[in-house]
């Protein structure tokens, strides 16, 4: 259950950088905390105890498995947030080509 | 964009060709061991990344080269929903449905249509992720101009 | 097991604390790699090792592209801010205490919704495997892949993975149209 909880608390340290920076790219990088938080959370349901990894081989025909479902669900999800924060970053270093800084604060003074 | 010394510039030709194989490895061995599409992508976009950075490049070498990835990617999604959709035309009449036989376990070639859509989501990733990375390169030569 | 990812996912807690809190942009991007690896460890203890290399890579790749944005446009505006936060005010003023508390109360009345969310969830380590209990029957039978994950991902849930290359390439799509400042002749 600590470990549920662990990866909550790291959710909210993602959520409390997106809130609280005024850097953009600090901001990026709170969204990839909370991103993680929710691979992590997902691995973690599906682990067996003792169970192997979900591939077989000549050694390794029968028995406990972990559950290959989130896993496969993690892996897509971990491309698209890859894609994901290209599409942030792009859209990070047009703002600052227009207004010569990453602090939105100031972004949002120098509107237009 | 600027390249880097000779030393740097011959240890990246040398490894680059490398990982390269090896990203084709991950790919085709996707449905046997830990990998597939996903990370052998991921490994051919590092390769070329690796010399992009070494060698550096000017402006209108790394356009064609964009031009060429993007075609790549979007070529090998066409593909991927190609085999898909034949699916739907042979047998069980359901999209994403192994149309293929399924062969012996453990083996090479085996386990029906899985290698082949390994092989084109493999293409699909590694040529989008080099593809944004050209298209920011690029952005950043153009805007020191 | 669970004492080993609870040091882990502490160390990565310190490190996305540190990045968030870092004054310069490249050691928070570097801190950063502190989480993403760490991350990688943890699904290599979870026997995932598929989702282990998928991990190393793109945190690799999102650390160049991240690195190539910050490169030369940082520094002088990290000096600024922090001359900006200690604006010579006393360090305790009610603002200050009114933020803490709203944080508070978002975190406990978020963490009174999680609750709910795990409650229903297995203990650590006792999974019971509902959903796939079907996938992993007869392997060979059914999809023939050894790598029951690709198995998964290409037969079973061929529908999400057509959804996430589509998701790629309107990424892909995104960035070049966002970067792009002379049209094509």
């Amino acid at each position: 259950m600590i470990l549920y909880l662990l990866c909550f608390l790291l959710f909210l340290i993602g959520l409390y950088g997106v809130i609280t920076r005024r850097n953009v790219i600090k901001i990026v990088i709170g969204l990839v905390f909370m991103e993680f938080s929710v691979f992590l959370l997902l691995v973690l349901v599906g682990y067996v105890e003792g169970g192997e990894a979900p591939i077989l081989d000549e050694t390794i025909v029968s028995g406990p498995f972990v559950d290959p479902l989130p896993q496969a669900m993690v892996l897509t999800a971990i491309v698209i947030g890859l894609a994901s924060n290209a599409m942030l970053l792009a859209i990070a270093i047009r703002l600052y080509k227009k207004y010569g800084t990453f602090d939105i604060r100031k972004i949002n003074e120098l509107k237009g | 964009m600027k390249g880097m010394s000779v030393i740097v510039k011959k240890v990246a030709q040398l490894l680059s060709g490398l990982i390269f194989m090896y990203g084709v490895y991950i790919i085709t061995h996707g449905h046997l061991t830990p990998g597939g599409g996903f990370a052998g992508g991921a490994l051919l976009a590092g390769s070329m990344i690796l010399l992009v950075l070494a060698f550096g490049s000017d402006v209108m070498g790394l356009k064609k080269r964009e031009t060429g990835s993007s075609i790549i990617e979007n070529s090998a999604i066409l593909v991927f929903i190609l085999f898909a959709t034949i699916a739907m035309l042979v047998g069980t009449r359901v999209f994403f449905h192994n149309f293929l036989p399924g062969g012996t376990l453990g083996e090479l070639i085996s386990a029906g249509v899985i290698p082949l859509y390994n092989i084109f989501v493999g293409m699909e990733v590694g040529a989008a992720l080099f593809t944004i990375f050209l298209a920011l390169v690029i952005y950043k030569e153009e805007v020191l101009k | 097991m669970e004492a080993i990812l609870t040091i882990i996912l502490i160390f990565m807690i310190l490190g996305a604390i540190y990045s968030l809190h870092a004054r310069d942009l490249l050691s928070a991007l570097i801190s950063m790699g502190i989480v993403g690896y760490g991350l990688v460890i943890c699904f290599l203890l979870l026997k995932a090792p598929d989702l282990a290399i998928v991990q190393i890579l793109v945190e690799t790749i999102t650390l160049v592209i991240m690195v190539s944005v910050v490169l030369d446009s940082t520094r002088h505006e990290l000096k600024e801010k922090a001359s900006i936060v200690h604006d010579g005010q006393s360090f305790i003023n009610s603002r200050y205490v009114g933020n803490i508390f709203i944080g508070v109360l978002i975190a406990l009345v978020l963490l009174y919704t999680y609750h709910f969310a795990i409650e229903n969830l297995t203990p650590f380590g006792e999974h019971l495997m509902r959903m796939s209990g079907p996938y992993l029957e007869d392997p060979a039978a059914t999809t023939g892949s050894a790598n029951m994950v690709t198995g998964v991902v290409f037969d079973y849930r061929g529908y999400d993975t057509l959804g996430e290359a589509t998701i790629l390439v309107t990424a892909v799509v995104g960035v070049l149209t966002v970067l792009r400042i002379q049209g094509r002749k």
